[in-house]
């Protein structure tokens, strides 16, 4: 009973440290913008609206959609706010989706930015909750613990993680659109950088960045009059399981593996790695690559890393990840899980431009959150589902 | 044409002006556990869980997330959760039970107002660049519409006074209310300004709460209860931020969620809920609301009864449709709101069968 959903038209800003030339409204803007004209659309077309970032203290602004309804056109519309840690990005695509999926709307904005230059994001995720140890270790304290338990039950060689800070890095040039830029990055650079929470070196994490990302949805009547080639989506997932749970495995998450196997028997996949042509996966410490790998059952367990290793996943290799760079060349948090949504639909539309990994058919995007306990991803495919 | 929805449970915990023996966690698991247990009903029925809650109000980034250990979420659920009132979380719900692949949905929304300084978490909600540096808030914000209402011709104090007494003696027989009592109208009119024209009893309590909704799509609500309250209507729409760009004597974009909630067609309900914070924006929504002869005008007290914020606007739907298994009648509409001065509207219309 399902109407299908389409991808028309994708947008997203020059992402940056610091977007000292826009405020929050004109850097989601210049992503609606982008969107909207890759769709060939306006604002006026749009008939129902979602929104998504990461805590309202990245910025300080209390609940955003508010303030953000002028600049959205939101007016005389519905507009929601959706906000599930850091898979956000993907649960608000997803959202989106399901709006035109029951047939309540035919043109749908999914839209989600973070302006982290104007807050301190570093401050906001190590929060002191009462009777708990403080944890003033940003997101990186919390998950190098779970990388060194990867490297211990899997017996990955110390490499692996600079493997996949190379090849992000290097296909993050070819991004007009990337925060982190490094020409000629190498094994020497990434392994000369800094230890900052052992086994992450500075050049294996992501970095704090500013932008947005916008995402055009519409229904099988509004794609056949775009004009030009939409992205089918074939399957969507959300999936979460408690923080505080000691039966929890935080290396390879149930609700990782769930929500993947849900949305395989939706997307009728039954071998991913033959069957997909390219993934987006939310990467923002390089180790979690190989991990994500046999989270997603693109190997089995403990064998992601060989993947790695074997340049499998390289934009040459026959399963590439994250050719856009991924969150390790950008990384707005709201928005880093839309992005990777966009990036996979602009590949099965055959629109990547320098990113395009040649015949590509079905993509999947990916994002996570929280203590690796929110997981939103979808399929999309280049014919209709 | 929408699948059937009904709602099939409802559990609330009494507001309070501060919950000091629970943390959200807890008082989730309460409202949880309740609303499951109405519905004879576990996690592993529940097909779809979205919750709405707000971080300022905790004064901590993810205030969600510790939340989800509440909810026994093992085998991993599907879940959402938006940043808004949980009314909205319920709309979500309502649109994921649409695919017809999921039965059986869970809605919850925690709020403990009581946590930080509710002025400047308000304050924080206007436009960061041009607006939120003049420290207008809630209430300041509530005083200019209620001016212009007054300048409008169409309230007087009096009015408002008489609002706060009604509601709040309404509430006496509302268990979960937090004002439950009220002076008459002249000795209210007797008291000093809080912000001119309004005075404190034209201002909701401070109030912390939970509460929790089952849904369950098509026939399957016969296996949950004996009286499921269909949802026959549900839209929400936004206005522009910019007060200047907004008719503040009304709310339009109430009048148009109800017109697309068909709110507006067949008889007046026999119950209305509203989501009014101020004895003003009260006033406003009786004259764009469908009230008729036998309208029972907010029952439960509303708002102004009880304010736990992110969970007012569920309750409201949790009361009237109450109201409806009740006997009370068989048609209501239910109202919320979110963003400053009624920025944003929500309408349900349910119907339980004679």
């Amino acid at each position: 009973m399902s109407a299908r959903v389409a991808v028309i038209g994708v947008g997203q800003t020059r992402h940056a440290a610091r977007r000292k030339d826009v405020s929050v409204s004109g850097l989601v803007r210049e992503a609606v913008d982008r969107a909207l004209a890759d769709a060939e659309l306006k604002l006026s077309d749009i008939d129902a609206i979602v929104l998504g970032k990461a805590p309202d203290m990245f910025e300080g602004i209390n609940r955003p959609e508010a303030y953000l309804v002028d600049a959205l056109g939101a007016a005389g519309k519905p507009i929601m706010r959706v906000h599930t840690a850091g898979s956000v990005g993907g649960s608000t695509g997803i959202v989106a989706s399901h709006l035109i999926s029951a047939s309540q709307h035919r043109r749908v904005l999914a839209v989600a930015y973070e302006k982290q230059s104007e807050s301190d994001a570093m401050w906001a995720l190590s929060p002191k909750y009462p009777f708990q140890p403080p944890m003033a270790a940003g997101a990186g304290g919390y998950f190098a613990p779970l990388i060194r338990a990867y490297i211990r039950r899997s017996g990955a060689p110390p490499h692996i993680g600079t493997l996949v800070a190379v090849k992000d890095r290097q296909n993050g040039v070819r991004n007009p659109y990337a925060h982190l830029k490094l020409e000629g990055i190498d094994r020497a650079m990434v392994e000369a950088s800094p230890m900052l929470w052992d086994p992450i070196r500075y050049l294996e994490t992501c970095p704090s960045s500013d932008g947005a990302c916008a995402v055009i949805l519409a229904d099988e009547a509004a794609a056949a009059l775009s004009p030009r080639r939409p992205a089918w989506v074939h399957g969507t997932a959300m999936r979460t399981e408690p923080m505080l749970f000691a039966g929890r495995d935080q290396v390879s998450p149930r609700a990782g593996r769930d929500a993947a196997k849900a949305l395989y028997a939706e997307a009728r996949i039954t071998d991913p790695v033959r069957e997909l042509q390219v993934a987006e996966l939310y990467v923002p410490f390089s180790w979690f690559e190989p991990m994500w790998l046999e989270n997603l059952g693109f190997c089995a367990p403990n064998e992601g890393w060989k993947m790695t290793e074997s340049g499998q996943t390289a934009r040459t290799g026959t399963m590439p990840i994250n050719p856009s760079g991924g969150v390790m060349c950008s990384n707005p948090i709201g928005a880093s899980g839309l992005l990777r949504f966009a990036e996979a639909a602009q590949q099965v539309r055959g629109l990547a431009g320098d990113l395009q990994i040649d015949g590509v058919r079905k993509a999947l995007g990916h994002a996570y959150g929280g203590g690796s306990q929110f997981f939103a991803m979808w399929i999309v495919g280049a014919e209709k589902p | 044409m929408n699948r059937p929805v009904a709602i099939v449970s409802f559990a609330q915990r009494p507001a309070v002006r501060r919950e000091s023996r629970f943390d959200e966690t807890e008082m989730v698991q309460d409202v949880v556990s309740r609303a499951l247990d109405a519905a004879h009903a576990t996690i592993a029925d529940v097909g779809f869980v979205c919750s709405g809650s707000s971080d300022f109000l905790v004064g901590r980034p993810f205030s969600f997330v510790t939340v989800i250990d509440a909810l026994g979420a093992w085998p991993p659920v599907s879940e959402s959760h938006v940043e808004m009132d949980g009314a909205f979380a319920l709309y979500e719900a309502w649109v994921r039970l649409q695919h017809g692949d999921v039965d059986v949905a869970l809605v919850y929304a925690f709020g403990r107002s009581s946590m930080g300084d509710l002025r400047s978490v308000s304050t924080a909600q206007l436009d960061p660049y041009l607006v939120a540096g003049l420290g207008l808030d809630s209430i300041s914000l509530a005083a200019l519409q209620a001016r212009a209402l007054l300048e409008a011709g169409t309230d007087t104090e009096a009015n408002w006074a008489k609002i706060a007494m009604d509601r709040r003696r309404a509430a006496a027989e509302n268990a979960n209310a937090q004002l439950r009592t009220s002076p008459d109208v002249e000795t209210l009119l007797r008291e000093p300004y809080l912000t001119s024209p309004l005075r404190k009893h034209d201002c909701p309590p401070i109030s912390d709460g939970a509460a929790a909704m089952v849904l369950v799509g098509g026939d399957r609500a016969f296996d949950y209860t004996v009286r499921p309250v269909w949802i026959r209507g549900i839209d929400h729409r936004a206005e522009p931020h910019t007060l200047g760009l907004r008719t503040l004597t009304d709310s339009t974009s109430t009048r148009l969620a109800a017109e697309r909630a068909g709110a507006y067609n067949g008889p007046p309900p026999d119950v209305l809920e509203f989501h009014a914070p101020f004895t003003s924006q009260d006033a406003l929504l009786q004259r764009v609301l469908p009230i008729g002869p036998n309208t029972a005008v907010n029952p439960s007290g509303g708002a102004l009864a009880a304010h736990p914020l992110m969970v007012a606007g569920l309750t409201r739907v949790g009361e009237a449709a109450s109201r409806l298994v009740r006997g009370d009648g068989l048609r209501a509409v239910a109202h919320a709101t979110s963003g400053p001065l009624l920025q944003q509207n929500l309408v349900a219309v349910l119907e339980v069968d004679p």
